[in-house]
């Protein structure tokens, strides 16, 4: 028995940074809102206290904080030829759960995109020729551009206190910031993060060798801020259990910290914890949604009714939602026909281990932040002449360490014992005096015709319903460009006085059980006609015009970025557009 | 269904469960005779820290396969189960505990033919470390078991125990943090980060190790 | 969640006879909005929907709240116009009487959970206007249960010598020395906002010990912290506007308002205008502290200090820095805090041992909590940390031993607000 619930203006499935950025503004409209979410509600004091937060076996090895596949799974295979086998612990990537979502336990890393990113395909056409791009590269433009995106950009960063230093204002180039990066309006709202001596020797050698450093933009702020809604952060302590944590001190822009308790407030807003939606419901024209169908912990299934639907779970959640209630022509990779599903893509990670003389050299990993970090950007985007080199893509370098928990940050060098006192020698040896940056080359990943999301035929979830398949392998162009790119990080490692230099480039087979970000892109993504996209510049379904659908899930191809920044942009832009646009005149915002 | 401001409840806390040394929550005693001997010389003691038996490795062990690791706690667990590739990750059917049993059982067995009926826990350290060798590169076979995975499995976890929170059982006296020099479970340095190249000389703790808080 | 409790005076005691006779007085006319609407400002200046709105009701004013008192529960009574369950029925004579006479419908003595030994400040025309209010309000049929209170507390009439004892009645008169404002804010503070309630203590028979005037009291496991002019453990330095913005928005650099204050800012004094705010706060500030307090900082290289020190950088460092001076609008500053230093350090050992969530309100939404710590500190540990709280960065205040600490935890455990 379904319970039919009374009819609410707006539904958000899932509350974290998109569907807090999105209830915040349409509750501003005085529409009358309601979140479903699948995970708990989570406070800062109650849930990341202090006293016992800094526990890297609980929430890193353990993902306490995540959510768990025996809840929801997915499945997985490098090519048509396997078959895909549940991902039975997450590995690759890992997925937020519960009020504030990955906005919880992210590093907090706050980038914009390139203007050339959103123009990727035109811009590469243009300077280096249709045939430069490989045949099965799937690559477009975004149907949004830059300019358009900049003052949703600077609410974001407004919304967090982001801590960096400007590279580019309205045009001019500004010392100690990132030269490449697209005119801002404003400086960043805080001054950048102190660095540790690591990041900081690194800016010293990348300036050796002539690139220009900055500092990275940080959403662990440099000091206490109070946001445009009034709320207050406090100053990072580098207490080094950033990622996989939520942050004891309010230190780390998150949903909680910035968001939710203006949004909580509200009397027209309200969150349904522990509720995961099942189904989008339409109508019987198909064209439009009548709300959503959702689960309690109790199992008590409910229909809440709504005019307007905004999905704002995780990338490929979104996507498994969609495919699951039937919006959309699902994407086929033999004809290269239909849109859900279509170009998925990751990150490109790879790094190189940078073993320093201990004698001369205590970099203290632990002391550490999330997103602090010195970079360069000259081998980011396009801001590199890739002719010679045969590849597309680039992504930022820099020494970005974020912590020194021990289980995971005490490499050793090449030819050391596993185990026994030579190990625990390596181990004393090393630990303070090593750079391990795991996101020290942060590459872009581009689509494949190859590299899709579609419904699993064998596995099932809890309900019953088919799990989402990720079929993904690493290509040609990315496995290159990290190489590259690798290269580059290990001759500045080189510069700032490393003894001995271990690359680690990305390699193939793609591996789900290697880490490599979370930074899941594309399924469902965005562009100028619905022919190429699912959704169009607003997020708007072009198939369901009162369904938007926000997050990185839109990403026609990822860039050499973090993409929170991003993320959010898109959201406010598509809640700017929802409140002057749509609410007066609910229809669609593009004629196809 | 919550609105009306942000929630919350006075007193709430979910600390981790502190270990408590004695006694076996998952072994046999001679599954835990096997473990101890062989996180003894996994990590052997020297003058860097006592051995992983002294700092608990066993134990800690023990007490993960005794509670929701052990079982495999939130992880999909829905069949088909089938062998896959290595990018698709561990596909069996048994839980972690499980497995350990499956293991130790072959192992022990293995041991005994090849030590006229000794377990490991009575080998030479000699011989466990040529044992322990055997096993990491695959030649000490093992019934029904990979050698080499089961060389994986209880390396990783007799480290994770020696580098996590003393609270888990496995760090005693925080040992391996006083080796490497890392202070632990310390939530601020922003009195440190200005302090390049210097050594950190805040007292070693865990979240619930404080031998710095005592009154002296 | 919203849960507030008032602490109350109670006596059973000698009897006597009397029924206050009340004069005749000016109807209520529930057209005129301007009466209607300065009743509801001044309902909420009294706070009255805290006690006689049941916590989680959605049915403002109807009563069922339970009020603790030290002597037993008292139930704030149905004041909606539900004519057979709440006040509907009652003249407007008696419902004055109620406020400012101490006495309920056909005379019978209420009990001084019900402060009308404030409330009788209260002019005739301001309680007309509650009234008119509250005339608007829906009725809602809601019988409370009685008083539970063993006898022979149970009996009204005892008051009557109580009154006799601890109340003088009578509407507020203006000091001619003082400033309009100033007598505004006393108006207030001395009558609706009844705030020696909480922050005057109480004598053995419960009533306000007038020697002791808003040196603070003890009660719900918290201490309503001295609000004198003394300038280590009261208000006196503190500026007007400093005080007033902290009756508006429940935060200052050195306090975040949370358990009973926190609920007050909440449903009273963050509604309240800033005239109403800054005279409250001129008059308060007026109040001189009893006796210059001389309190010396315990030495740094005592033990339970040092211990305190180390228990410092390590829990609360993080959020109130290792200086003391913790984060404006999030972390309140501990360094010359008055509330650390109160003699009684009941609310210290309070966040401490069960953590608490700062109030939110509409310009300070942030309503940051702080962590419960009873499950890694020892009783020796909270003391230790609590005395280093009390006497770092010159600060100064008695030193608390661990049984304190364990009384507090024990009595904390009871609580389930």
């Amino acid at each position: 028995m379904t319970r039919k619930l009374p009819r609410k203006d707006v539904v958000i499935i899932g509350l974290g940074w998109t569907g807090s950025i999105l209830a915040n503004e349409l509750t501003d409209e005085s529409l009358d809102v309601v979140a479903i979410e699948r995970g708990p509600w989570r406070n800062t004091a109650t849930d990341f206290p202090v006293s016992y937060m800094q526990d890297e076996l609980r929430y890193r090895i353990q993902h306490e904080l995540f959510l768990q596949p025996s809840q929801s799974a997915v499945t997985f295979r490098n090519n048509t030829n396997q078959t895909a086998l549940p991902v039975r612990n997450w590995g690759a990537f890992m997925l937020g759960n519960g009020v504030g979502g990955a906005g919880v336990h992210w590093n907090a890393e706050t980038w914009r995109f390139l203007p050339s990113d959103f123009v990727l395909k035109s811009h590469v056409t243009e300077r280096y020729g249709a045939n430069f791009l490989p045949a099965d590269m799937t690559i477009q433009d975004w149907g949004v551009t830059y300019d358009d995106l900049e003052p949703h950009y600077d609410a974001f960063e407004y919304l967090c206190g982001t801590s960096g230093t400007a590279g580019n204002l309205s045009g001019k180039i500004q010392d100690g910031g990132n030269p490449f990066e697209g005119a801002r309006s404003r400086p960043y709202p805080t001054p950048a993060m102190k660095q540790g001596y690591g990041h900081t020797l690194f800016g010293e050698a990348a300036k050796q060798l002539g690139y220009k450093a900055f500092p990275q933009p940080s959403g662990n702020l440099s000091k206490g801020y109070t946001n445009p809604l009034g709320v207050t952060l406090g100053q990072c302590t580098f207490c080094g259990f950033c990622e996989w944590f939520g942050c004891a001190n309010y230190a780390k822009a998150s949903p909680q910290t910035t968001i939710l308790p203006v949004l909580m407030r509200k009397s027209n807003f309200e969150v349904r914890t522990e509720s995961e939606v099942t189904r989008i419901n339409l109508d019987n024209t198909g064209k439009r949604a009548t709300g959503v169908t959702y689960v309690d912990s109790s199992g008590e299934e409910f229909e809440q009714p709504a005019d307007l639907v905004i999905l704002c779970g995780f990338q490929l959640w979104n996507v498994q939602l969609l495919l699951l209630s039937g919006i959309g022509t699902p994407y086929n990779p033999q004809t290269g026909e239909g849109q859900i599903g279509r170009n998925f893509t990751h990150q490109t990670m790879s790094t190189a281990l940078g073993f320093f003389d201990k004698d001369k050299y205590n970099f203290n990993p632990f002391v550490s932040a999330g997103s602090m970090g010195v970079c360069i950007d000259e081998f980011n985007g396009d801001n590199f002449d890739h002719g010679p080199l045969g590849f597309v893509g680039g992504g930022y370098i820099g020494q970005v360490q974020t912590n020194g928990r021990p289980i995971q940050t005490t490499a050793v060098p090449p030819g050391t014992p596993a185990w026994g006192p030579k190990w625990k020698q390596a181990l004393k040896d090393n630990y303070l005096s090593t750079i391990n940056s795991g996101g020290a080359c942060h590459g872009s990943f581009q689509a494949y015709r190859d590299v899709y999301l579609d419904l699993d035929p064998t596995y099932k979830d809890r309900f019953g319903r088919p799990l989402l398949r990720l079929t993904i392998d690493l290509h040609d162009n990315e496995l290159k460009m990290s190489a590259y790119l690798t290269d580059r990080w290990s001759e500045i490692l080189q510069k700032m006085g490393a003894k001995q230099i271990v690359k680690q480039p990305r390699k193939g087979p793609y591996d789900v059980t290697q880490y490599q970000t979370s930074h899941l892109c594309g399924g469902a993504i965005m562009g100028d006609n619905p022919g190429n996209s699912a959704l169009n510049r607003y997020l708007q379904s072009w198939d369901v015009p009162n369904l938007f659908v926000q997050g990185a899930s839109a990403f026609p191809q990822n860039a050499g970025y973090n993409p929170t920044g991003t993320v959010a942009a898109l959201a406010f832009w598509s809640a700017a557009a929802i409140r002057s646009q749509y609410l007066k005149n609910p229809g669609p915002l593009v004629h196809a | 269904m919550l609105r009306g401001g942000l929630p919350w409840t006075p007193g709430a806390a979910t600390p981790p469960e502190a270990v408590t040394p004695g006694g076996w929550k998952y072994f046999t005693a001679q599954e835990a005779a096997t473990v101890e001997a062989f996180v003894e010389r996994l990590i052997p003691a020297d003058e860097l820290s006592p051995s992983g038996k002294e700092c608990g490795c066993a134990v800690y062990i023990d007490r993960q396969l005794a509670g929701p690791a052990g079982r495999n706690g939130g992880f999909y667990m829905a069949g088909p189960f089938q062998k896959g590739t290595k990018q698709q990750g561990a596909q069996s059917a048994d839980t972690l505990a499980q497995q350990y049993r499956k293991d130790l059982a072959a192992f022990d067995a293995a041991c005994r033919a090849k030590y006229s009926g000794k377990p490991f826990a009575e080998l030479t350290n000699e011989q466990k470390d040529e044992t322990i060798k055997g096993l990491e590169d695959g030649s000490f076979k093992l019934d029904g078991t990979d050698p080499q995975d089961f060389f994986k499995l209880i390396l990783k976890d007799t480290q994770t125990g020696f580098l996590a929170d003393p609270i888990y059982g496995g760090n005693n006296d925080m040992a391996s943090w006083k080796m490497i020099g890392f202070p632990g479970a310390h939530y601020d340095y922003r009195d440190w980060i200005d302090k390049h190249n210097q050594k950190v000389t805040l007292p070693t703790v865990g979240i619930a190790n404080h031998p710095n808080w005592a009154q002296q | 969640m919203r849960k507030r409790l008032l602490v109350l005076a109670l006596l059973a005691g000698v009897a006597s006879l009397g029924v206050a006779r009340v004069a005749g007085a000016e109807a209520i006319d529930a057209q005129k909005f301007d009466q209607v609407e300065k009743g509801h400002y001044l309902t909420v200046a009294g706070d009255c929907a805290a006690c006689h709105t049941a916590p989680g009701s959605s049915h403002d004013f109807a009563g069922g709240r339970v009020i603790e008192t030290p002597f037993g529960k008292i139930i704030a009574p149905n004041i909606t116009p539900d004519r057979v369950t709440g006040i509907g029925a009652w003249t407007d004579d008696e419902f004055v009487n109620a406020m400012v006479k101490g006495t309920g419908r056909n005379g019978a003595h209420l009990f001084p959970a019900m402060p009308y030994t404030y409330y009788t400040k209260v002019t005739r025309d301001d309680a007309l206007a509650i009234r008119a209010f509250l005339n608007t309000i829906p009725a809602v049929h809601n019988t409370v249960e009685p008083d539970q209170l063993p006898f022979p507390l149970s009996i009204r009439a005892g008051m009557i010598g109580w009154n006799t004892l601890f109340f003088t009645p009578g509407a507020f008169k203006p000091n001619p020395d003082k400033s309009a404002e100033w007598n505004r804010g006393a108006y207030l503070a001395e009558g609706l906002a009844h705030c020696g309630m909480c922050h005057t203590s109480k004598n053995f028979l419960g009533g306000d010990k007038t020697s002791a005037r808003y040196e603070g009291y003890d009660l719900q496991g918290w201490f309503a912290p001295n609000i004198t002019s003394d300038k280590r453990i009261g208000i006196g330095n503190w500026s007007v506007d400093e005080l007033a913005d902290y009756l508006k928005t429940g935060h200052t650099q050195a306090a975040a308002a949370s358990g009973l204050m926190g609920d007050e800012v909440d449903l009273s004094t963050s509604h309240l205008r800033d005239e109403d705010l800054k005279a409250i706060a001129t008059y308060l500030k007026d109040q001189s502290a009893p006796s210059p307090n001389q309190a010396q900082s315990l030495p740094s290289d005592q033990p339970i200090m040092k211990a305190g020190a180390q228990i410092y950088a390590d829990e609360c460092a993080a959020c109130h820095k290792s200086d003391g001076k913790g984060e404006p609008g999030l972390f309140p500053a501990l360094r010359g805090a008055a509330v650390v230093q109160q003699a009684d350090p009941a609310s210290l050992l309070h966040v401490v041992i069960r953590g608490a969530q700062s109030v939110s309100t509409k310009p300070a939404p942030t309503g940051a909590a702080m962590p419960a710590f009873s499950w890694v500190l020892t009783d020796d540990q909270i003391a230790a940390v609590v005395t280093y709280i009390r006497n770092a960065w010159g600060n100064a205040a008695s030193a608390v031993v661990a049984s304190e600490a364990g009384k507090a935890r024990a009595s904390l455990a009871e609580r389930n607000d």
